[in-house]
C-alpha cells in the first residue's frame, strides 16, 4: 500500500527531530528519510525544508546532486555495480552486461517483480579488487559472471 | 543621453584600511587588502574575460575564463578568487592564458545555440562579448554532440536533456536551452535578494537552474525581484519587454515612485518607448537592487484607463465632457472663487500628493496658502505617518527618521513594530535579512507573523505577538523593564537628554501598573518574553528600530512614536550608525510631501504658521498675508462639507474615497462638496465625486524630486512627455495663474530653488548638488553641504532629549458581544496602497482579490472554510471577500489589505484617530464575520453608482 503523506510526515518529523541539532543535519536527515522509505518522497521535502527554515529550492538542489537519492521507490534489494576506470580494466563493462542480462533490465530500472533496483556506480574505492559491485550496502570484489550471479539468485 | 552602461568591476570592493600595491601587465595598481586581482585589473582599466562573476555577489571561481599569471606562482589562477598581495605581479594576457580560454570557450559554445541574430540579448549578451573577447573562432568540438540546445537530436529523436522555455512568470522568461551555469542566478537570489528560490539541480553536464523543486517560477519561491534577470550574462532569464521591444538606446537614471525606499533605475529607453527599469547600483538607497513593484510593474503608465484629456460635469449624476485644458481649468477657477464669495475664503482646500514630487507638493500648499488665501492644505500623511512628525519632534527635534538605509549594516538587534517591510518596503528588507544571516537579532511586534518573523535562513529571537491597540502598552512595559533592571545608559542621558525630565519619566514607568506582567492579559504577550526582548534590545550592543503603520494608525499612534524614541534614548541608540528610530515611510515622497509644508498648521521644513518669523519671508516672496491660525486636516474638511461649510476641493494624486476611513463619511463629505477637483492618472473612486478631472502624469513624464525614509531628495528625471500634455506642477501653476496669480516656473529646478531660499534644512539643495552627488539627505545647509546621512550625531536636535509620559489609554474601539473580532489592515508584495496602478499592471496576477486572513479556530467557530465567501462587519459597515484560513494571525484577530476597490476595505474601518494628528485609526476595528454568498448589497449599490459615474460623454 502506497505511503499515505500524513505517514510521511510523521516519520520525517522524528527524523528531523534526531537530528536538527547538528550542524549540517540536511543530509544525515535526507539518509534516514531515504533508509526509512527506500526513497526520499516529495512531501518529505517539503516538510524538511519547513523544518530547518531553508528553501525548498535548496533542499532540491542537494537532493539532486546526489545519485543515491532516489525521487521514486527502487526494488527491496539495491544492486550498485561499478562502471569506473579501475573496474573497465578487469572487465568491468562485460561483467554489467551479464547483470543486465541476468536482471532483464537497464541501467536505473528495478525489475517488474519489484525485487532488485540496478544502479551504475562511479568508483566504490575497491579499485584493488576490481570489478566491484555493492549489494545493498555490502561491498563485494573480484566479480566475475559466476559468483555475481550467484549474488542476484541470493536475492530471488 | 547614450545607455549609461554601469562599470562591472567583477567582485565586490574591499572596505579594508590597508593599500596593497601590485603590478598588473606592468602598472602600479593600489587597492585596499583583500580585494581580488579582478577587481584590481578593472580600477586600473583592464578588463579581465569573466562569465560566472559580478560585483554584487561573492567570487565564485567556476567560468575558468578570468584565469591569469602571477609570477612566482605555480598554473593560472583563477583572478576573481585570488586575492592581490604586496608586489605581485601579475599577467592578464599571454599565449598561454589565450590559448586557455579559448577552450573554456569553445566548450561553453558548443552547448550554446547559435542564434545570436535573433537572440533577446542580442547586444546585451556577456557570452557573446566573451566569445568576441577571447578571439573565438571556431569550436572544434562542433554542435551535434550531447546538448541542452535541441528539442530533437539528428534522426528526430526527443532529447530529454532539453527543457522548454518557463513563460509563468508575468515579466521575464526562463530559457534553460540558453543556460551556462555560471550560477549568478542562485546567487544574486541568495546574497543579494535573501530569497533563495533558485538552485542548481544535478550535477556535472546535467546541472541546470531550477527554481523552488524544478518548478515554474511563478509557483515557485521566487518573489520576482529582477536580481536573477539582471545578472544573467545570457538570454536565459530575459525580461520579456526586451523580448517585446529589442534592447534600449539610451537611459536615464530617475526614481521608483513605489514605497518610501526610494530605489535608483536606469530607465532605459528606446526612443519614448521604455524598455525596462534597472535598478542602478550607484543608488545610495538601493544599491543596484529592486523588488517587483519598482522593477517591473510600471505597465499602468500606458494603461488604457489613463485618462489623457480634462473633463468637467455639472453634477456628479452627469456624464463626464471632455474639454480643453483651458475650459477645465476656468470651469474649476470659477468654481472655486464662486464658492469663496458665496461661502467665504475658508470653504475650500487642497490635499497635496505623497505620490507627486516635493516641487508639485510645495506648489499645491502655495496655492492654497498665496492664491485661496488659507491655510486648508492637507496631505495623505494625515492618515499615515503624521503622528511620526509629531513624536519624533517633541522628543528629538526633528519630524524624520534618524538614519540612512546603509546604517542596517551595523546594527546588532533590529526592532521591528507594526511593520512589515518584506512586503511594503521589499529592498530594504533584503538588507535587512541580509545582516540577520549575519547574525544580527530580530525582535518583531506584530499581531500577525510576518516572514521576518520566520522563513527561510531568518527567525526572530523573539516575536511579541501582542493584541492589535496594545503598542503602547507594550513599549511602555519594554522600558520598564530598561529602567527598573537598570539597563539605561545613564552617561548618554546625563550628556544629551533633560535630566528632569528623565527622572519624571522614570517616576511613572517604574510603576509596577506598567510591568510586563501588569499588562500581560491586556497586551497578550507573555511577560517573560517581553523582558527577554527588552533586556536583548537594551543589552545586544547597537539597537534599531524600524517601524511602520501598524504603530502611527491607532489612537495612540503619537504615544507610540514618543514610546520608541524613548526606548532609543534610555539605551543611547541615538546619534551613530547602526540605531536609531527608523519610520518606514509607505509611500514614495510622503517624508518629502510633510517637509514641503503640506499640513494645515506648518509651513515648510515643519514650522508652526504661528510664527511670524516662519511666515514673514513668505508673505514677502509671494505678496500675500499668510494667516496665524491653523487651517483644517482632512478629517475636519470632510466633516465640515457634511455641515455645509466646506465646499470645494482640489485633490492632487490622492484617492481618498479608498484610502481614508470609514468610506461612507467620506463619501458624504465628498458629494456635499461643489467643486471637487480630482488630478490623477485614472478615474480613481474619489472621481466618483469630482466635477473637474485633471489628467496627471506619470513619474516618467515629469522632473522633480523625491524625498524618501531616509530625508534623500532624489532626483526625478523626464524620460518622455506628458501624456496628457502638462506635468502635474504645470497644471498647478496653470490653474494658480487662471485663478489671478503669476506664477512663472519654467523648470522645477526654479521651484526647488524657491523652497532652498525660503526653508532652513533645505538651504544648500539644488538641482546641480544632487546631480553632482547622486541624491542628498537633509539638512543640506552649510554647517553640513553634502548632507545628512545620520541625525543626532552631536547631540539631539532639540538642544536636549525629552522623555514624555505614555500612558497607556485603551481605544474606544473595542471587541465585544456582537463585534468579538479585531481586523488589522496591511498591505502585500506585488500590491501597493490603493492599487490604482498595480492592478493596472500584471501584478494581479499574483494577487487579483482582497483576502481575510482568519485564525483556524475563529474559522471554524463560524464554520467557515479556506475560500469561503464571508462578510465582514463593524459598526461602520460591512463588506464581503474570500476567506484564507492561517494561523499567521492570532485567534480573535483577522487581517486584510486594502487594494481593490471591490472590497472597500475601509468601509469597515471607524472615524476613531490619533489624539495628537488626527491619524485615523485603520490597525483596530472590533468586527464580526460570519458565511456570505457573495457581495454585500453596498458593494453592488457602490459598483452600480461607480459605472454610472465613470461615463464619458460621447465627442461630437
Amino acid at each position: 500500500m502506497a505511503l499515505q503523506s500524513q505517514d510521511i510526515e510523521k516519520e520525517t518529523t522524528a527524523i528531523v527531530d534526531r537530528h536538527e541539532h547538528r550542524e549540517g543535519s540536511l543530509l544525515p536527515i535526507l539518509l534516514d528519510v531515504q533508509m526509512q522509505f527506500g526513497y526520499i518522497p516529495e512531501v518529505a521535502l517539503r516538510h524538511i525544508a519547513e523544518r530547518l527554515n531553508i528553501t525548498r529550492a535548496d533542499v532540491h538542489g542537494t537532493v539532486s546532486f546526489y545519485h543515491d537519492f532516489r525521487s521514486q521507490p527502487g526494488g527491496r534489494h539495491v544492486l550498485k555495480v561499478c562502471r569506473a576506470e579501475a573496474c573497465q580494466s578487469m572487465g568491468g563493462e562485460k561483467l554489467a552486461e551479464d547483470v543486465q542480462t541476468a536482471l532483464g533490465i537497464n541501467w536505473d530500472e528495478t525489475t517488474s517483480d519489484g525485487k532488485v533496483t540496478l544502479l551504475p556506480v562511479f568508483c566504490l574505492g575497491l579499485c584493488s579488487c576490481a570489478p566491484a559491485a555493492m549489494l545493498d550496502g555490502k561491498l563485494h570484489g573480484r566479480l566475475d559472471k559466476a559468483n555475481i550471479l550467484a549474488l542476484i539468485e541470493e536475492m530471488k | 543621453m547614450p545607455l549609461i552602461k554601469e562599470i562591472d568591476y567583477g567582485t565586490r570592493k574591499i572596505n579594508s584600511k590597508k593599500m596593497v600595491t601590485l603590478k598588473i601587465d606592468g602598472f602600479d595598481v593600489c587597492v585596499p587588502e583583500g580585494t581580488s586581482v579582478m577587481r584590481a585589473a578593472m580600477e586600473a582599466g583592464i578588463q579581465i574575460p569573466k562569465l560566472c562573476s559580478t560585483d554584487t555577489v561573492d567570487a565564485f571561481g567556476s567560468c575558468r575564463l578570468c584565469l591569469v599569471e602571477i609570477e612566482g606562482k605555480k598554473g593560472t589562477p583563477a583572478s576573481c578568487t585570488t586575492h592581490v598581495e604586496e608586489g605581485m605581479q601579475v599577467h592578464t594576457q599571454s599565449d598561454q592564458l589565450k590559448g586557455l580560454r579559448r577552450g573554456v570557450m569553445e566548450l561553453y559554445i558548443s552547448d550554446h545555440p547559435l542564434d545570436c541574430l535573433t537572440c533577446a540579448a542580442n547586444g546585451d549578451c556577456e557570452l557573446q562579448d566573451m566569445a568576441g573577447a577571447v578571439g573565438l573562432r571556431d569550436v572544434r568540438y562542433g554542435y551535434d554532440g550531447t546538448n541542452h540546445v535541441n528539442q530533437r537530436g539528428a534522426s528526430d529523436e526527443l532529447n530529454a536533456r532539453w527543457a522548454p522555455k518557463d513563460e509563468s512568470n508575468p515579466y521575464f522568461t526562463y530559457d534553460p536551452s540558453k543556460c551556462i551555469v555560471c550560477s549568478l542566478c542562485v546567487r544574486a537570489c541568495e546574497e543579494v535578494q535573501g530569497t533563495f528560490a533558485l538552485t542548481i539541480e544535478g550535477r556535472g553536464f546535467d546541472s541546470r537552474v531550477a527554481a523552488s523543486m524544478s518548478e515554474d517560477f511563478f509557483e515557485s519561491e521566487c518573489v520576482s525581484c529582477g536580481a536573477c534577470v539582471e545578472v544573467c550574462p545570457t538570454a536565459t532569464l530575459q525580461e520579456k519587454s526586451v523580448i517585446e521591444i529589442g534592447t534600449p538606446e539610451h537611459s536615464v537614471v530617475t526614481t521608483c515612485a513605489y514605497c518610501g525606499v526610494g530605489c535608483a533605475f536606469k530607465a532605459e529607453m528606446r526612443g519614448a518607448e521604455l524598455v525596462r527599469m534597472v535598478p542602478y547600483k550607484d543608488g545610495k538607497a538601493n544599491h543596484g537592487h529592486s523588488c517587483v513593484k519598482g522593477r517591473f510593474s510600471y505597465g499602468y503608465a500606458a494603461h488604457k484607463d489613463r485618462i489623457l484629456n480634462p473633463m468637467v460635469r455639472e453634477n456628479v449624476e452627469d456624464p463626464w465632457r471632455e474639454v480643453s485644458w483651458d475650459e477645465a481649468l476656468s470651469f474649476a477657477a470659477n468654481r472655486l472663487q464662486g464658492l469663496q464669495k458665496t461661502y467665504g475664503k475658508e470653504s475650500i482646500g487642497v490635499i497635496t500628493s505623497s505620490r507627486c514630487t516635493n516641487e508639485e507638493t510645495y506648489l499645491v500648499q502655495k496655492l492654497a496658502r498665496a492664491v485661496f488665501h488659507n491655510n486648508n492644505t492637507d496631505t495623505c500623511a494625515r492618515v499615515c505617518h503624521s503622528p511620526t512628525g509629531y513624536g519624533l519632534r517633541e522628543t528629538l527635534g526633528t519630524s524624520a527618521g534618524t538614519q540612512d538605509f546603509d546604517s542596517i549594516e551595523h546594527a546588532d538587534v533590529v526592532l521591528v513594530i507594526g511593520a512589515n517591510p518584506t512586503d511594503a518596503h521589499p529592498v530594504f528588507a533584503s538588507f535587512l535579512k541580509r545582516r540577520m544571516r549575519e547574525g544580527a537579532k530580530m525582535i518583531v511586534v506584530d499581531p500577525r507573523r510576518i516572514d521576518l518573523v520566520k522563513s527561510p535562513y531568518v527567525e526572530a529571537t523573539h516575536h511579541l505577538a501582542l493584541r492589535p491597540g496594545t503598542n503602547v502598552a507594550v513599549v511602555t512595559a519594554m522600558a520598564h523593564v530598561i529602567v527598573s533592571e537598570g539597563l539605561f545608559d545613564e552617561t548618554y542621558i546625563r550628556e544629551r537628554c533633560d535630566w528632569d525630565e528623565f527622572q519624571d519619566y522614570v517616576e511613572f514607568v517604574s510603576d509596577p501598573k506598567q510591568s510586563p506582567e501588569a499588562v500581560e492579559a491586556l497586551t497578550g504577550v507573555l511577560a517573560e518574553q517581553l523582558r527577554s526582548a527588552a533586556r536583548l534590545y537594551a543589552c545586544g550592543g547597537n539597537a534599531a528600530i524600524y517601524y511602520g503603520l501598524g504603530v502611527t494608525e491607532h489612537s495612540q499612534g503619537s504615544t507610540a512614536v514618543i514610546g520608541l524614541a524613548n526606548l532609543a534614548m534610555l539605551t543611547g541608540n541615538i546619534g551613530k550608525q547602526g540605531v536609531g528610530v527608523n519610520p518606514l515611510r509607505g509611500q514614495n515622497n510622503v517624508q518629502g510631501a510633510c517637509d514641503m509644508g503640506s499640513f494645515p498648521h506648518q509651513l515648510p521644513g515643519y514650522r508652526h504658521v504661528k510664527f511670524a518669523e516662519v511666515r514673514e519671508p513668505y508673505e514677502k516672496l509671494w505678496g500675500v498675508a499668510i494667516s496665524d491660525e491653523p487651517g483644517l486636516r482632512i478629517p475636519n474638511m470632510l466633516d465640515a462639507a457634511v455641515e455645509g461649510s466646506f465646499k470645494g476641493i482640489y485633490i492632487q494624486g490622492e484617492d481618498i474615497l479608498q484610502s481614508d476611513p470609514d468610506t461612507k463619511h467620506v463619501a458624504a463629505g465628498l458629494a456635499g462638496m461643489e467643486c471637487v477637483i480630482v488630478h490623477d492618472l485614472f478615474l480613481n473612486e474619489t472621481a466618483n465625486y469630482a466635477h473637474v478631472f485633471l489628467p496627471g502624469s506619470t513619474f516618467l513624464e515629469k522632473d522633480g524630486t523625491f524625498t524618501n525614509a531616509e530625508r534623500r531628495i532624489s532626483p526625478v528625471r523626464k524620460v518622455m512627455m506628458p501624456r496628457s500634455g502638462y506635468a502635474d506642477w504645470e497644471v498647478t501653476q496653470l490653474l494658480a495663474n487662471v485663478m489671478g496669480a503669476d506664477w512663472n516656473y519654467t523648470h522645477p529646478s526654479q521651484i526647488m530653488a524657491e523652497i532652498a531660499a525660503t526653508t532652513p534644512s533645505f538651504a544648500n539643495v539644488t538641482y546641480e548638488l544632487i546631480d553632482k552627488l547622486g541624491s542628498v539627505q537633509w539638512p543640506c545647509t552649510d554647517a553640513a553641504p553634502e548632507g545628512t546621512p545620520v541625525l543626532h550625531v552631536d547631540g539631539i536636535v532639540r538642544g536636549k532629549g525629552r522623555f514624555i509620559r505614555t500612558d497607556y489609554v485603551a481605544t474606544d474601539e473595542k471587541s465585544g458581544p456582537r463585534f468579538p473580532l479585531l481586523l488589522t489592515t496591511g498591505r502585500i508584495l506585488t500590491q501597493y496602497n490603493v492599487g490604482a496602478q498595480t492592478r493596472r499592471t500584471d501584478n494581479v496576477a499574483w494577487h487579483e482579490e482582497d483576502v481575510l486572513e482568519i485564525h483556524p479556530h475563529d474559522a471554524e467557530l463560524r464554520g467557515i472554510k479556506d475560500g469561503d465567501w464571508v462578510k465582514l462587519a463593524s459598526r461602520s459597515g460591512e463588506t464581503s471577500l474570500r476567506a484564507d484560513v492561517t494561523d499567521r494571525v492570532s485567534t480573535g484577530v483577522v487581517y486584510t489589505t486594502f487594494h481593490h476597490p471591490d472590497t472597500h476595505t475601509n468601509v469597515v474601518t471607524t472615524e476613531y484617530s490619533d489624539w495628537a494628528t488626527n491619524c485615523p485609526e485603520y490597525k483596530v476595528t472590533a468586527v464580526q464575520v460570519s458565511l456570505s454568498n457573495g457581495p454585500t448589497k453596498w458593494q453592488e449599490h457602490y459598483q452600480k453608482q461607480s459605472a454610472r459615474s465613470r461615463r464619458i460623454e460621447a465627442a461630437e
